[in-house]
């Protein structure tokens, strides 16, 4: 048993890391995060660089990386910035391709942007429920229907969009200019958009993708966890370092043993989201994936609303302002719950495999 | 044990509901449904309205221009206008101020300011809270300084509450630096648009402008802008914390979001069926509904008591704590329900016309995320807690 990172997992780490919290600070970010695009060209650029999205893939598809573990590496480093960058898209994506055998330099290299577009209004989570429909046209397809909550899309020159065809799950590639793209910016920050197509140019994928979707699903789940981590991680160290500076009642509020309790509370669900993530990350790719990455994302759900909802309690209305930044970390630790399956999504799976044992 | 309310009191809230129907404005009830921020001048017209009727004032005696209700009347008062989404009354000059001058007040205070928060000419913000002052109120350090027939003012106030519509603040200052820290604060009236007064807009975690903070330098107000003795206005504030207790619950606003989240439990379809079908969101809402259930009760024993006893006891507590806990559960479901539709910035879609979810859910990730406020004002839920644990448990 090693729980250590390998050598170059490490490097990279410290490489974005380092980065990230130089360059990309929460200031910063807050500053990106907001307003339509969302995006800083010049440091999504910067980021592609240091390896952030190559490290995505594997090397037979162009990467240097591509496991569980390369993914909760870079999504930590993300997590514990807040970066906003459209790189859950990208990974989704990138997973895709893999599959397919499709060529991802462009991807890789950041110069083209893909967004994966699954999630449809009735059918935010489950892809067995999309609705979204495809047809061939010519010696292409053509497809109709709504997508929903495409992260990464208000940017996105590629989308890879999963629509039923001939009653099976298939992806396909959709250009951006084919489609109409109504973007905006999200809640706690980044940019997601809406994708409208009715009859709109499409170029086939994969055409029996259900395990495709899946596995990448997987990957965006584990990547979610991992950044959640990260997230928390660092609310719960401007948490306690306030507990320590803060005064009333002449002395610290960390001095109050509830505020001590709690405290110890959220670093007991940390370390077991760091755990449940680091499970589901060597699952990944592997017969019990789903499973794992299930559990993941049901437990980091409730950890991370304890983590958001503490943290902002335990400031007192200090957290409740734009200003300080442990608001912005627990926007994103909330919001994310809805992203890509919530914690009662994940559970019910759970639920359904002890009743199928 | 009888749980109805009296003949008397059905027929009060008979005449409440139809005053509602007949006298609330559309426009108003859909602002408040949508959860926006409202506007300075919708405020001010709902005021207007219930002035007319004489239902403005809900706790002050009939000799200054109140109703005279009973706890539970205005009990009454407030659930009909929950169930009809009437604005909130704003509550500084009307809650806080007025039964304060009513108590502590001097004559040509009372006849002077109280008809002004009445007919609206004064808007009221209350600075109580500091930078380094919060919990621990007593610790505040805004000075006030005699200079002949004024007092002079310097220090900051925070999370002042609309104070960017006041015209006009009631601040706790610190009048004596060497008494012990609660004997030396008095209670005084400020003039926002008095020379030195800077207001500074903060804004909230869900992008929203509702707090401030305000500065003072060098501020002038005359003498008689003390109200009750100088170094008492501790007396005044505890009253003020203890005395307007009895809507703390918010069961009617808890009220408000159950049925909403109902709402959007059967019209959200997920994953071919209506989200009322997914036995774990309907475990969710089912227990915030018992939760609910047992919080009106339980407040309504807490206000038959104040009532009896003439006044709401230290128990009071629990309706605080456990009311803004449902409350925050029930954000919390409305937003969940949305899932990922709940995630857009409101306002900010370049498609205006592009439906996320059901009408009027817009706004749900932004109330879940403002609501977390209400178990830190008002005295947070851990001191409501330390207030229960001295006085209930006596430990
Ligand atoms: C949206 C909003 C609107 C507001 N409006 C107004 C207004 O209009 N006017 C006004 O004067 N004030 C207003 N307030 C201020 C509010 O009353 C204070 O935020 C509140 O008193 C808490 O103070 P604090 O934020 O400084 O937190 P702190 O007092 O610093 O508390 C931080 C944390 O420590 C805990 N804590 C403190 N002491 C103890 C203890 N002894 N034991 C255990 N735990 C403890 C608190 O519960 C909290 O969790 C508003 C606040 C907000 C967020």
């Amino acid at each position: 048993m090693d729980f250590s990172l390998t050598e170059d997992r490490r490097m990279l780490q410290d490489s974005l890391t380092r980065y990230l919290t130089e360059q990309y600070p929460v200031e910063h970010r807050n500053k990106v995060a907001y307003d339509l695009p969302c995006h800083d060209h010049a440091k999504w650029d910067e980021m592609a660089e240091l390896g952030a999205l190559f490290a995505l893939a594997p090397e037979d598809a162009g990467g240097f990386g591509g496991s569980g573990f390369d993914i909760n590496v870079v999504f930590e480093a993300l997590g514990t910035t807040l970066n906003c960058e459209p790189v859950l898209g990208a990974l989704m994506a990138s997973r895709l391709m893999t599959k397919a055998g499709a060529d991802q330099e462009a991807l890789l290299s950041g110069a083209t942007k893909y967004a994966f577009a699954v999630s449809e209004v009735e059918a935010p989570y489950d892809p067995a429920y999309i609705e979204c429909s495809a047809a061939t046209s010519g010696d292409g397809h053509v497809l109709s229907g709504r997508k929903t909550s495409v992260y990464g899309g208000q940017v996105a020159e590629m989308f890879l969009v999963a629509a039923k065809l001939d009653g099976k799950l298939a992806v396909f590639e959709v250009q951006a200019a084919d489609a109409n793209v109504v973007s905006y910016p999200m809640m706690d920050g980044g940019g997601a958009a809406e994708l409208l197509m009715d009859g709109t140019r499409a170029k086939l994928l994969i055409a029996d993708a259900a395990y495709a979707v899946q596995d990448a699903l997987n990957a965006g789940v584990v990547a979610l966890c991992a950044e959640a981590v990260g997230a928390m991680a660092v609310t719960h160290d401007t948490t306690v370092d306030y507990l320590k500076q803060r005064k009333q009642f002449g002395v610290p509020i960390g001095k109050f043993q509830v505020l001590q309790h709690r405290a110890v509370d959220m670093l007991t669900e940390i370390e077991q989201s760091r755990s449940i993530t680091i499970k589901a990350a060597a699952e990944l790719g592997g017969a019990d994936a789903t499973r794992y990455a299930s559990m993941a994302k049901n437990m980091i759900g409730r950890a991370a609303r304890l983590i958001a909802e503490e943290a902002i309690q335990m400031h007192g209305g200090i957290a409740m302002t734009w200003e300080y930044p442990i608001s912005h970390f627990a926007k994103r630790l909330i919001m994310l719950d809805a992203q890509l399956g919530d914690t009662d999504f994940h559970l019910t799976r759970i639920m359904n495999a002890l009743k199928a044992a | 044990m009888d749980l109805n309310f009296t003949p008397e009191e059905r027929a009060f809230r008979d005449e409440v509901r139809s005053y509602l129907a007949e006298n609330l404005p559309e426009y108003m009830s859909d602002a408040v449904r949508s959860g926006g921020e409202l506007t300075k001048e919708l405020m001010e017209e709902w005021h207007a309205i219930l002035n007319k009727k004489g239902w403005l004032a809900t706790i002050w005696p009939v000799e200054y221009g109140g109703p005279g209700w009973s706890p539970v009347e205005k009990y009454i008062f407030e659930d009909e206008c929950c169930k009809a989404y009437a604005p909130r009354i704003v509550p500084f000059g009307l809650s806080m101020l007025g039964p304060v001058l009513i108590k502590f007040g001097n004559e040509e205070q009372k006849k002077t300011i109280l008809p002004r928060i009445l007919d609206g000419s004064d808007w009221w913000c209350q600075g109580y809270s500091e930078p380094g002052a919060g919990s621990d109120l007593a610790s505040l350090k805004t000075r006030a300084v005699r200079d002949g027939d004024e007092w002079v003012i310097n220090g900051q106030k925070t999370w002042t509450t609309l104070g960017q519509h006041a015209d006009k603040i009631f601040c706790l200052c610190r009048t004596d630096p060497d008494a012990k820290q609660q004997e030396g604060i008095s209670f005084i009236l400020v003039d926002m648009n008095a020379p030195g007064v800077e207001l500074r807009p903060i804004k909230l975690i869900e992008g929203g402008h509702e707090v401030n903070e305000v500065f003072f330098t060098d501020v002038r107000v005359p003498c008689s802008s003390l109200v009750g003795e100088e170094n008492k206005g501790w007396t005044i504030a505890k009253y003020l914390l203890t005395h307007e207790r009895t809507g703390i619950a918010g069961v009617g606003f808890s009220m408000q979001s159950l049925e909403e989240v109902k709402a959007l439990a059967r019209t959200v379809r997920r994953n071919g069926k209506p989200l009322a079908e997914d036995p774990l969101f309907a475990a969710r809402v089912a227990q915030a509904e018992i939760d609910l259930e047992a919080m009106k009760l339980t407040n309504l024993r807490m206000l038959y008591k104040a009532q009896q006893q003439g006044a709401p006891g230290p128990e009071t507590s629990i309706l605080k704590i456990k009311g803004t806990v449902i409350n925050q559960e029930l954000k919390d479901l409305a937003r969940r329900a949305l899932g990922p539709v709940a995630a857009p910035f409101p306002g900010h879609v370049t498609d205006g016309n592009l439906m996320f979810g059901p009408e009027d859910t817009a706004n749900n990730a932004a109330r879940y995320f403002n609501n977390r406020k209400t178990s830190i004002f008002g005295g947070s839920n851990e001191i409501q807690r330390n207030i229960l644990t001295k006085t209930m448990l006596e430990l």
